[in-house]
């Protein structure tokens, strides 16, 4: 994509443990187009956090990236510490899951924000503070005045959760992250939350990468979908595609264990097996153990490759695929 | 899910913590009266602490001297007023010095970890392992004795003990998701220890220093006994018990007074540090 805010190409994260290098992604390669919202979507441990983690240079020293993260044009793996500090919060910024933590207890809400301004501008108290009462306002808190020197535990967890949202906003970024924004929020305030981020993308224009491991939240938001397992991405799609139209084996099993309105209770859909574990995983395609359709060619890593314009999988069972595998075949299945 | 949130009305105690617990509120309430009588030395003892009167050489307590006299006709209670002006002044100034410097060792090594913290810690854990009165006897055995003396012993005795608790409050607070989120913002890490991980992680240490300052005295009071701490003119709580031993049976009063005052101090000094418990430890801040 030509107008591409963010691309990864061929992103790897290993874990140090003590019981061996845990793998939690492998080989992602994608790319976010300016002023969409792409949903990242998997189970716990997929992997979806650590990519968005890499994305911001915010892993620990025990994690290895290779690859490259490529954002407005510059590379951000290897960037020395500096300079991804002064990205981010200011030209990526990053939503977490749990307002309830995410913000200092002991630090006035309008504070947190107006920090996040003087971290990156040069700019006086009184401005960032003038500032900070206008996203509070922008993101619906009512009587910003008053709320800007209260402690976090004063306020909801919508509410807060809405500050944490003006936070990432606070530079008005290229990019946001939000890893999991509604997960710790009842559905009232989860729709509330949604309807918030839309409405901030239509206004501010801002590029989001939304994680979250609920396809109704890919649903009612998001304009394209990454699809993660066990540290691998399998499938990128338009949303309608992916619910119209699921390629990949672990995206049918996904959609399939939706629950319907008509099912029998206690009648839960499940996918059989269990994710592998990711210290030396089984080479190849990650979701072979539980696929329905798995080939002996199942052994090589499948390579992501377009079915359509807009519709990548990464499947054997794709010809797509199989045209990509053709010809280096064999040597991409050394990256597990 | 707004619409309680606007109504309620902004809660005006910052203080609630140490105000409503009652053994705070005593604590605070003899601390507050024990340093007026320290600062106010002059004005309240009742007679020159120093002023020698033959005709009242181990005189017992009287309505003109309520503590009774010591063996060289000295006011008691003028001396214990004195007294105590030298070993909370030592008590307080040795405590405040460990915090000063203890509380910045632990913070950075327990925010920077690795070979940071290996190289603030592995020391200050060799302090720690020496016997605190036999260090600082060995400390005053070098340098010479004095109150000043006493006073840096005690902060080289503590300093290791506020470090331990602010890295370990600070490996708490360091791992939190808000402390995460600050790096997320990009927030230099120099505002983050200072703005972020210090406020959250102070409350245990700040506990345990008032808790020291009451033990402060006592040790203070062991170095002096010992003729290690402050030296004639000058006096302190532990030299007048030193002095007073002989006379145990005899005059009874020049021990007690000065004992009594170490055990009042220790005791408001553990209420107010409870008191303050209450207010400042983590889980309350959430409340």
């Amino acid at each position: 994509m030509s107008d591409a805010i963010l691309t990864l190409e061929h992103v790897d994260v290993g874990f140090d443990t003590d019981d061996g290098t845990v793998s939690a992604v492998s080989d992602v390669s994608l790319s976010v187009a300016a002023g969409e919202i792409f949903g990242l979507v998997g189970e716990s441990g997929c992997g979806k956090t650590t990519l968005a983690m890499a994305t911001m240079g915010l892993l620990p020293v025990s994690a290895t990236v290779s690859g490259s993260v490529r954002f407005l044009g510059r590379e951000l793996v290897g960037l020395p510490p500096e300079d991804l500090r002064r990205l981010r919060g200011d030209r990526i910024s990053m939503v977490f899951q749990d307002p309830m933590t995410s913000l200092d207890p002991a630090f006035p809400i309008g504070e947190q924000i107006a920090e996040t301004i003087t971290a990156h501008r040069d700019v006086q108290r009184s401005h960032a503070r003038d500032r900070a009462l206008a996203l509070l306002a922008d993101v619906g808190i009512p009587e910003p005045e008053r709320r800007y020197g209260d402690a976090p535990h004063r306020l909801s967890g919508g509410m807060r959760q809405r500050v944490v949202i003006a936070t990432a906003l606070a530079n008005e970024p290229a990019l946001m992250l939000a890893d999991e924004p509604t997960t710790a929020l009842d559905v009232t305030i989860q729709s509330q939350i949604l309807d918030l981020l839309r409405d901030l993308r239509q206004r501010l224009r801002t590029t989001i990468v939304l994680i979250t491991h609920d396809l109704g939240v890919i649903a009612q938001l998001c304009d394209r979908v990454g699809v993660m397992y066990a540290g691998q991405l399998v499938e990128i799609a338009t949303v309608s595609e992916i619910f119209r139209a699921p390629r990949h084996p672990y995206t049918q099993a996904l959609l399939a264990a939706l629950p319907t309105q008509h099912q029998e209770p206690g009648s839960l859909r499940v996918i059989p097996g269990r994710v592998p574990n990711l210290i030396a995983p089984p080479p190849g395609c990650r979701f072979a153990s539980r696929c329905p359709h798995v080939m002996d060619v199942c052994t090589i890593v499948p390579p992501l490759a377009h079915e359509s314009a807009d519709h990548l999988i990464a499947c054997w069972l794709s010809e797509a695929t199989r045209e990509a595998g053709r010809p280096t075949g064999a040597a991409t299945g050394g990256a597990a | 899910m707004s619409v309680a949130i606007p109504n309620v009305p902004a809660r005006t105690s910052r203080r609630r913590g140490i105000l409503t617990s009652r053994k705070g509120r005593v604590g605070f309430a003899i601390l507050l009266a024990l340093i007026a009588i320290a600062a106010f030395a002059p004005l309240i003892a009742p007679h020159d602490p120093n002023a020698i009167d033959a005709a009242r050489i181990l005189a017992p307590p009287d309505l003109a001297h309520p503590f009774g006299s010591d063996a060289l006709g000295r006011d008691v209670l003028s001396r214990v007023i004195y007294a105590y002006r030298v070993s909370l002044g030592v008590a307080v100034g040795s405590t405040l010095l460990a915090f000063l410097f203890g509380v910045p060792l632990g913070l950075y090594a327990g925010y920077h970890g690795g070979w940071v913290d290996t190289l603030i810690m592995r020391p200050i854990d060799m302090v720690l392992a020496l016997p605190a009165l036999l260090l600082a006897v060995a400390l005053i055995a070098i340098i010479g004795p004095g109150s000043d003396v006493a006073l840096l012993a005690i902060a080289v005795i503590y300093l290791p003990i506020l470090a331990r608790v602010v890295r370990s409050s600070t490996l708490v607070v360091a791992s939190q998701t808000y402390v995460e989120a600050a790096r997320a913002r990009g927030t230099p890490s120099r505002r983050i220890i200072t703005r972020h991980v210090l406020p959250n992680a102070i409350g245990p240490a700040i506990v345990q220093a008032t808790i020291l300052m009451g033990f402060a005295l006592q040790i203070e009071a062991a170095l002096s006994f010992l003729g290690l701490g402050a030296q004639p003119p000058t006096s302190s709580l532990g030299v007048m018990l030193a002095d007073g031993r002989d006379f145990l049976t005899q005059a009874p009063w020049i021990e007690i007074f000065p004992g009594v005052a170490i055990a009042i101090t220790v005791l408001a000094f553990n209420f107010f540090g409870d008191g303050l418990r209450a207010r400042l430890d983590p889980r309350g801040v959430t409340r």
